[in-house]
């Protein structure tokens, strides 16, 4: 809506009056924020790119946050018997340690990606609703802090993650943790509902021409088929948190079986959300390595349509399988059964994407740099979750396996050693674009390994201690038990892991001081890559792509490279120098920054406070958020004072149109001109959430 | 005399994110969609809820609270008026579509108003069946699970009247101000309508199906 093509010019030479419109203040309270530099530029930003750095620099704040709550775990069950964490303190550390993993490090850190490269890799210059992408970055930092001050007013959450009734009713759990659980997450739902429309329209809608759906990449394919499922996920999650809301805080009774209420309803609704959930978790991952494998083995990616058709299927079978999560609930013989089925059909997908990524790499000339090493990783990581997994599948065994630390292992397995892995792998592949430098390559082999060795040693224990009986969310054992050992070794492998972050979080600063001692820009295309983002210098300039290109294939930057000879061989049929973008735009229109997103989500968590402590709070929260959502209605999406190119802010008027048709004195019906889109519909979208 | 530009006119018929989006469905409208589809599922889940809850009120008793179920008290005739009500509004608001693409402003201010009126009449219905519940028959949220998910449900479709009607009284309002734009109202409108069509579907489900 606020981008204008170079297809359609703005006209700025042809005669229109040179005499810049006057740009009323939106409401006369703010002026319109100009920042390019400085803390302001990222607080107003309306930039995918920048959005997505953002989210990327929150969510792994927050990775340190539950890695720190995960040690604490550990240490309380290296040893049998430790009286480090209470039983009620363990409880809050692996509640909050769950909920922040999930909600607050994987969701977000795919958000960071799917946020930067999704644009990047369709070919178009931001996302469709710019400043609602601002808005959900914002509300789901919000909702994030949030939810993590329940630590400092109260103590944290301490159901679990699926914070299952009747243990997450005010009987069972009378303190504030678990009102900061529902509220928290209703927050971040509204940012990530938010978000997942905006990608979906996005993926759909602003294409670059020729960019057909099947020519798209992987990663997009698969953040599209994750924004799918967001859409219809989250709101079966709003219910069930709006329905323990009205339970706890409006004296309902829809999960106190005492009360005639069922605590069966909140299973069947949190996993109706939860099983999509794994697969939104997943899939972001499983799309970077799709990138990284075809670039570090030379051979484009094998079995494309199969690669996003298994991507499309598991979205459409992770919607029949929840109940698997629930065979030990006494749900009935029939109802087990077809879950079991559907959950021994899902792993068919899954296999088609393992062994289409070994393909891939199958007599490719494979070179194992960092991003690679971790895409390996995850193939094999992830299949040995994965084959768990299927174990899960058969209901008896899955009793003897429910609630033990099996379970444990296999989560992880798939969570760490597949989303993570995949997240970290993206890091090393996409950072020289986002940043302009490499990470170093040895201190990054020394994270892979630490993390893989330190992963193995952390969560391939658990298996064993899982099938010899050791329960999960019980805070101690006895030296009796046998658990001892494989304990101690799981302790010792989770602060290889936190050496494996600090190892990359050196080779983050020492790469910067390196680059900053002695800049080397990468180019456009370092890794000798395949898909539209590495066609644009890097760091990726401000308006992406000076000309929109015209997209003929799938991989369409490898095929304005290569060719094949007359034998099939690959040859190169263009100097990489010659295919990048150079030329400089003129006529790109950026989305203007805006300071409303932030003012609307500011909002939500004091209205949050306000239900949980005393509602007056929420009076100032209420204000915030509707004078956010009509400061937003009022203000056009594109400053009618802003500059045209990246830098040239030389204050003609964007609006030749508006300023011709509009009289002198209706200078406020610029505000929602025409040619701004209808800031009204956007604002009303986030107004009807 | 109409405030519309000739360019809006004209972007009427050949609006310019057709030319520029893949689908040729502009982003607002396609954004608008995804967001019912997204509420649909809100609705779902609520919609299960009062199924699964509607005949178990206080089924232990002395704990479970009162014996009697709310669809007891259902006054079908009323809760038909309202419910024409907000049938009619879809059709003023198919009108104020209908103006604004005409360019006809004065009679997009009358339709978008007759569309909130009528959102508001049938709010006060709803106002006023609430009500009655609570004081006359003596079933409020609280009495029993049946109750609870009853006023969950229609309350929460309340909420999405009231926010509708919230949204064409800003429609209006900046109808006054700006040269509004005929797609922002056909995308309210889509909103509204798909608000009816979540009531018909809740009026058959709780109100006539015993």
């Amino acid at each position: 809506m606020a981008i204008i093509e170079d297809q359609r010019p703005l006209e700025l030479t042809t005669g229109h009056d040179p005499v810049a419109p006057e740009a009323p203040s939106p409401l006369g309270v703010f002026a319109r924020p100009k920042a390019n530099t400085g803390w302001r530029s990222w607080v107003n930003t309306v930039d995918h790119k920048k959005i997505g750095i953002m989210y990327g620099v929150a969510s792994f704040f927050f990775l340190l946050v539950g890695g720190f709550e995960a040690l604490l775990i550990r240490l309380q069950l290296s040893v049998p018997g430790n009286q480090l964490l209470s039983a009620d303190l363990y409880n809050q550390v692996f509640t909050m340690h769950g909920v922040t993993m999930v909600f607050m490090v994987i969701m977000p850190m795919a958000s960071a990606f799917a946020n930067y490269l999704i644009p990047l890799q369709i070919g178009a210059r931001d996302v469709s609703f710019p400043r609602m992408n601002a808005l959900s970055l914002w509300i789901w930092l919000a909702g994030a802090i949030f939810f993590n001050s329940s630590w400092l007013l109260g103590g944290g959450a301490d159901g679990g993650w699926f914070n299952y009734a009747p243990n997450a009713g005010v009987t069972f759990s009378p303190g504030t943790g678990i009102d900061f659980y529902a509220i928290g997450l209703l927050i971040m739902g509204i940012g990530s509902t938010v978000s997942a429309v905006n990608l979906t329209v996005t993926v759909l809608n602003m294409r670059a021409p020729g960019m057909t759906l099947m020519k798209m990449p992987v990663f997009t394919w698969m953040n599209f088929v994750v924004q799918v499922l967001l859409v219809f996920a989250l709101p079966v999650i709003t219910v069930a948190l709006l329905l323990l809301t009205l339970d706890r805080m409006f004296g309902a009774a829809f999960f106190d079986a005492s009360k005639g209420g069922d605590p069966f309803l909140w299973e069947h609704l949190f996993w109706i959300f939860g099983h999509p959930e794994v697969y939104i978790m997943v899939l972001p991952a499983f799309g970077m390595v799709s990138e990284i494998i075809p670039v570090f083995s030379r051979k484009p990616i094998f079995g494309y349509p199969f690669m996003v058709g298994s991507g499309i299927a598991i979205g459409f079978m992770g919607w029949g399988v929840w109940a698997h999560h629930m065979f030990a609930s006494g749900m009935g013989q029939l109802s087990v059964l077809a879950f079991s089925l559907s959950t021994l059909f899902i792993a068919v997908p899954t296999g088609v994407k393992i062994l289409n990524w070994m393909a891939t790499m199958y007599g490719g000339r494979i070179k194992f740099s960092v991003p690679m090493l971790f895409s390996i990783g995850l193939v094999g990581m992830f299949t040995i979750g994965g084959l768990s997994g299927v174990t899960h599948a058969f209901a008896p065994a899955d009793t003897q396996q429910t609630d033990t630390y099996y379970i444990v292992a296999h989560f992880h397995y798939v969570l760490f050693g597949g989303a993570l892995l995949g997240m970290m792998g993206g890091l090393y592949f996409w950072w020289p674009k986002m940043f302009g430098h490499f990470l170093g390559e040895r201190t990054g082999k020394w994270h892979f390994w630490l993390m893989l060795v330190g992963f193995n040693l952390t969560f391939g224990p658990m298996h064993i201690l899982g099938l010899q009986g050791m329960m999960r969310r019980t805070y101690t054992y006895t030296s009796v038990q046998g658990f001892s050992m494989w304990n101690m070794v799981s302790t010792i492998g989770a602060f290889i892991i936190a050496l494996s972050l600090l190892t990359f979080m050196g080779n983050v600063v020492f790469s910067y001081r390196k680059h900053r001692k002695n800049p080397v820009n990468p180019g456009a295309d370092p890794w000798d890559a395949r898909s539209l983002e590495w066609m644009i210098p890097s760091p990726t300039p401000e308006y992406n792509f000076a000309e929109i290109p015209v997209v003929e294939e799938f991989d369409e930057f490898w095929h304005r490279k290569y060719g094949h000879d007359e034998n099939g061989r690959l040859v190169r049929i263009a100097k990489t120098e010659d295919v990048v973008e150079s030329s400089d735009p003129v006529t790109v229109h950026l989305p203007s920054p805006s300071y409303w997103p932030l003012v609307l989500a500011l909002g939500m968590p004091l209205v949050g406070y306000g239900l949980i402590f005393n509602l007056w709070w929420a009076v100032p929260g209420v204000i915030l958020i509707v004078a956010g959502i009509y400061g937003w209605v009022m203000e056009p999406s594109t400053d009618p004072d802003a500059g045209h190119g990246h830098d040239d802010h030389h204050g003609e008027p964007d609006e030749p149109e508006a300023t011709e048709l509009a009289a002198p004195e209706t200078v406020e019906a610029e505000l929602v001109s025409a040619s701004a889109g209808s800031t009204g519909v956007t604002a009303e979208e986030g107004d009807s959430k | 005399m109409s405030d519309l530009a000739y360019e809006s006119l004209e972007d009427v018929e050949f609006p310019d994110d057709i030319h520029t989006t893949s689908t040729g469905i502009s982003n607002e409208k396609l954004g608008m969609w995804v967001y019912l589809a997204s509420d649909c599922l809100l609705f779902g889940g609520m919609i299960s809820t009062y199924l699964i809850y509607k005949n178990r009120p206080g089924e232990i008793a002395g704990l479970s609270g009162n014996t009697h179920k709310v669809s007891e008290y259902f006054d079908i005739p009323f809760t038909s008026m309202t419910s024409f009500i907000l049938l009619m509004s879809s059709l003023t608001m198919v009108l104020a579509v209908n103006s604004v693409i005409r360019g006809d402003l004065t009679r997009l201010r009358l339709w978008l108003t007759s569309t909130a009126v009528l959102g508001g009449l049938f709010l006060g219905g709803q106002i006023y069946e609430f009500t009655n519940f609570v004081v006359n028959d003596g079933l409020g949220f609280t009495s029993n699970v049946a109750s609870s998910s009853f006023f969950a449900l229609t309350g929460l479709h309340g909420v999405h009247v009231v926010v509708g009607v919230i949204m064409l009284l800003s429609m209006l309002a900046i109808s006054f101000g700006t040269r509004i734009r005929a797609e922002a109202v056909e995308v309210v409108g889509l909103y509204w309508h798909f608000v009816d069509i979540v009531w018909v579907l809740i009026f058959t489900i709780v109100y006539l199906i015993p």
